[in-house]
This record gives C-alpha cells, structure tokens and sequence, in this order.
C-alpha cells in the first residue's frame, strides 16, 4: 500500500508540472502580444521594446516559463492587467465563494446521485428504475446554464421565492450559513448538482447490476443471509466504482461552474475566468487557470488514493 | 469483441446452409431499429439535422430581418410561431438556421477528436514501450483539466470565433478518444489472430488494416458518438460565454444569451434556444445508447 502512495504521489508530479506547462502556454497561443493590451496604440517601438524587456518577453520561451514558475511556487502569480492587484489575492478571494457552491453541489449530487443509483439497480427493469433512468438521461443531457435559467424564471421571476442571482444580501459582508445566504446558494446549487448527479447515478446503477449478477451475491442469498445483509455487500462493492466518479465530477463541477457562476453573477473563480477573457486579462487567466487545474489534479490524486484504500484489486496493477 | 459478429454469423452459415449471411452491420442495424425510443431520438435529429440543411426553404422567414414591432413577440403571434427575439426576428427561423452553427460547432470537435485521438490512441496501443508512454502521458496532462474549464480557457485565450471554438473543443475530445483507443488497440494487439497474423509474416501496415482497425472502430465511434451529446453542451456554452460565432449570425448558445436580458418580459420565449440544445443533447445520448446497446453482444 505504501509504495502505491508514493507511486501514485510520484506520478503526480509530471504531470502537475505538464499542467502548469499548459497554462504557462495559453497566454502565447494568444494573438498579439500580451503588452499590446497594456500600452496605448500609439507607443513608439522604443515604449514596446521598454515594456517588454520590463515584463521579461524579450527572453526564451522556456526562460519565461521557468521565471514564471518559480514566481507562482511561492505564490506570486502577477499583476491583474485590469484590477491591478495582484492576481493571487484576485483568485483567493474568489476560490471561497467556489468552494461554498461546489462543496453544496457535491454534497447534494453525490448523496441524490448514490440513492437514485442504487434504487435503480436494485429494482432494475422495475417501473422505479424506469424513473430515475428518464430523470439521469436528462440530467446528462441538460446544457446546466440554461436550467439555471430555467430556474431563475421558474423560482425568482414567477414565483418570486428566491433571489435570481449574486451571491448573499450585501456585497460585502462574508458568508454566513443564515438564511439571506442560503436562499442565494439553491439555484446555484441545483443547476451545478444536475449534471453530476445524473452522472454518479448512472455509474452506481451500472456497478449495481454488475455485483448483483455475480456468483458472491448468489451464494449469500443461499446461505440465508438478510436482505439488508446482502445489500451491504452490494454497496460495499460498488463503492470504488462510485467513489471515482464521484470525485472526477466534484473536479468537472469547478469547470461547468464557469457558465453558472455567469448566470447567477456568483463571485466565485469560474466567474472570475470568465471576466479574465471579456477583459483580456491574460495573467489573470493564467492564475484562476492554474489555481482550479492543480486542485483537479490534487483531487484526482485523493481520489486514487482512496479508491485505492477502498478496492485492494487497483494497488496490483 | 474477439471474433465479430460477422465471423459467428459464417459459422452458422455453416451448420445451417439455408440461413441468409447477415454482416455484422446489418446485424447491429436491424437491432438498433427494434429499439423504439432510440428510433424516435434518431428520428427527431434527423428532422432538426435536414431542417438546418435546407433552413432556406423551411424556414417561414428571413433570420435577420429585424422588426420593432414584434420585439418578444408571444408564441403564437401569426408571423412570428415561436415568437420573436429581442430585435424582433424570427424565432422560428432563426432556431432552424442556428442548428447549422450549433450542430456543426457540436459535431466538427468531436470529429476531429476522433481522427486525432484515434489515430494516436491506435498508435499507442500498437506500438506499446515507449511510444505508449510518451503518447499516453502527454495525454494524461490533457486530462488532468476539467473539461469544459479547459475549452473556455484555450477558446478565452484564443479569443472569439468559430474556429477558435472548435479548435478549443477538439483539444477536450482528443484525450479521451485517444485513451479509449488505447485500451481497445492493446487488448486486440495481445489476441491470437493477431499474434498469428505477425507470425505468418504479415506486415504491420496489414494487420493494421485487416486485424485491428476492423476490430477497435466500432468500440472507438460508439465512444466518439456518446462524446458529441457532451460536445453540443460544451460548444453552446462557448457561445452562451460570448466565444463562438458573432452576432447576429444564429447560434443557440448566443440566443439564448442574448435572451437571458428578457426573462422578465417574456421568459418563454427566452427558454427556447436552450431548449433545443437540450433536445439535441437528449436525442444524440438516447440514439449513442441505442447504437451501444445493438453492438452488445448478448450473454
């Protein structure tokens, strides 16, 4: 177990420094030269050259690369070329409102997600797995930002119950668990979770019927044991499966919280991106970029870990 | 998926001479029509897919004929069915042109995934050692993004535009086709017929084409095709953002985010665009598991 932890932790590595390799590159691949932006249209080539020397764009790429490095590892990710702050406070301030959505999404898509899963499996070719297969098929399908729009006017515009977008009652104040908050968090949490949980359903549906089709759940149904029992053994070895799933969508909930965090103006870092285009901010690009790819990369590594402790099979190969 | 199904239908030929020879595609396809909600699913893609084509003589008007005075205009109104968008075009018409724009910006990444990743994912499978490595890890870092995070930033950074988009997109589908490929290709490589092959003195470009190819691509497009209901939600999100197609060209995601101001005034008419990539989304998932489902060979 222990060299497949340090194996696995190992492995990381490249490919976190691969990662931050991509998003070093994103800003070259760019049109135009990121000074562009910054200086007025009609700067001498002197002014440019000046500016370049000063931004390091004069040296190799893989100097750039190496210097850029070395800065965002002791968590100095440059300046926003539209706020001017630096990027790094930009980002933090952004990851917590993220966090508060993503964690309410995830707890929401992986518990609704394992019961309609399990339900399904249990009870397959039944009327009830009928059910949950028509809701998962459209919560696959289901493009999130237009059923948070559907909710905005279902809940906000018609029925005015709940707020249609930002983040809490005042701007300013942090997050607090009370009520103001809470009802801002609901649509959000909802047009995250879709997705996800229809994911983590199907999966666990699939991994149900799977175990229930193996000779093991055969024999403990000879032997007498309870149907409670018995069920134990099934969850117990659908789990792995489930918990895979379930962190590789918690990891793709940071990207589709792109589009969502949009439509309900949530201030969190997929908002923050998306600002970072609109406004050309390419060090801010980069920044929320590497702050939201090292954390999938993060908890895909937890997540292989724990499959790992959970299913001894995966630790051989 | 050793031995297809083909070679099983010869050997019944075999023991039954009167039996009619059925390829392995006719199979799949007589299968697949016996499926009554993935017919349906087809069947309403084909409708959205030849109305898009031919929008020109569908549609009931011009997309980009504005008109004040039907400015959100009810579903219902009599020049405007669907109703009309925030200058007063027709929605109608407008959602037929969009499936062009939409279907294509959907279809095209997913294409090219394909191609590329399959390509590579073949090549690594086929060549193992090191190639394998090299490919696969390359590949893993590709992965090691969420995937829609990924096409906005490529596509943000890129800046607006049709081809930037599907450029963006592609870079999503690439990795997981290729890791698909991989593990197909692999498995194929270590078959018997295979080894045979090799040992007779067939050249590699042979059992490429004869052995592996014939056996890896249905597993790699039945995957391709499950990819492209994600690629509608992903490549309209992309416009939805403001990074695909400029306005007024029609395009789902644009619509529907240039609609989103008027869910006051008419929030009906504003949920359509959405709508339609949810239809096409649903129907491209139900025909994928339909398609899935027909290739199973049946324990």
């Amino acid at each position: 177990m222990l060299l497949y932890v340090v194996r696995r932790i190992l492995y990381a590595v490249p490919i976190g420094i691969g990662v931050t390799f991509i998003v070093f590159s994103l800003v070259h691949i760019a049109p135009g030269d990121p000074i562009s932006a910054l200086l007025p249209n009609e700067a001498t080539q002197e002014m440019v050259d000046e500016a370049r020397r000063e931004f390091g764009l004069d040296r190799p790429f893989l100097v750039q690369y190496a210097i850029w490095l070395g800065n965002a590892a002791v968590g100095n990710l440059g300046t926003s070329i539209g706020s001017g702050r630096p990027v790094a406070t930009e980002v933090m301030s952004a990851v917590g409102n993220t966090f508060i959505l993503a964690t309410s999404a995830g707890l929401v898509a992986c518990i609704l997600g394992f019961l309609l899963g399990i339900v399904a499996g249990l009870w397959r070719d039944r009327p009830v797995d009928h059910i949950v297969n028509l809701i998962t098929i459209s919560g696959v399908s289901v493009p999130h930002y237009w059923l948070a729009i559907m909710l905005v006017i279902v809940f906000a515009v018609d029925l005015n119950w709940l707020p249609p977008l930002g983040i809490g009652p005042d701007r300013s104040g942090g997050w607090r668990p009370d009520w103001a908050h809470i009802s801002h968090l609901i649509l959000p949490t909802i047009a995250t979770a879709a997705i996800p949980m229809a994911v983590i359903a199907r999966t666990l549906r699939a991994s149900v019927v799977d175990v229930l089709d193996q000779d093991f759940i055969t024999t403990l149904r000879a032997k007498g044991l309870r149907r409670q029992s018995v069920l134990w053994h099934v969850i117990r070895n659908a789990l792995p499966t489930a918990l895979a799933v379930m962190g590789l969508q918690l990891g793709n909930m940071l990207g589709g919280s792109v589009l969502v965090e949009t439509v309900f103006a949530w201030p969190g870092t997929g908002f923050l991106l998306a600002s970072a285009i609109f406004q050309r901010d390419l060090p801010l690009l980069q920044g929320t970029m590497l702050v939201l790819s090292m954390f999938f990369v993060f908890l895909n590594l937890v997540v292989d870990l724990v499959q790992s402790a959970t299913d001894p099979r995966i630790r051989r190969t | 998926m050793h031995g297809t199904f083909g070679e099983t239908a010869d050997a019944e030929t075999a023991i039954i001479p009167e039996m009619k020879h059925h390829s392995y595609s006719r199979v799949v396809l007589g299968r697949f029509m016996r499926q009554p909600v993935a017919m349906t699913a087809a069947g309403i893609l084909l409708v959205i897919i030849l109305a898009a084509i031919f929008a020109n003589y569908v549609a009931p008007a011009d997309p980009f004929q504005t008109r004040v005075a039907r400015r959100l205009a009810e579903i219902g109104t009599p020049d405007r069915w669907l109703g009309g968008d925030e200058l007063g075009r027709d929605l109608l018409s407008r959602l037929i042109y969009g499936g062009r724009i939409s279907l294509s910006m959907a279809v095209l990444p997913v294409a090219v995934g394909l191609f590329v990743g399959g390509l590579l994912g073949i090549l690594a499978g086929y060549a193992g050692g090191r190639t394998n490595m090299a490919i696969m890890r390359a590949m893993d870092v590709f992965y090691a993004f969420p995937s829609i995070l990924l096409a906005v930033a490529i596509a943000g950074a890129l800046g607006p535009g049709l081809m930037n988009a599907v450029l963006a997109l592609s870079m999503v589908f690439i990795p997981p086709i290729a890791r698909m490929a991989e593990s197909v290709t692999t498995q194929v490589r270590s078959y018997e017929f295979v080894i045979a092959a090799r040992l007779s003195g067939a050249s590699t470009a042979r059992i490429m084409r004869e052995h592996v190819l014939s056996n890896v691509a249905g597993p790699i497009l039945v995957f391709a095709s499950s990819q492209v209901s994600v690629s509608i939600i992903a490549a309209s999100g992309l416009s939805f953002l403001g990074l695909g197609v400029a306005p007024p060209n029609p395009d789902w995601g644009l619509m529907l985010s240039a609609l989103r101001q008027s869910i006051y005034v008419n929030p009906w008419v504003a949920a359509l665009p959405g709508a339609m990539i949810f239809i096409c989304s649903v129907c491209f998932n139900l025909v994928s598991d339909g398609v899935r489902r027909a290739m199973e060979v049946r324990r």
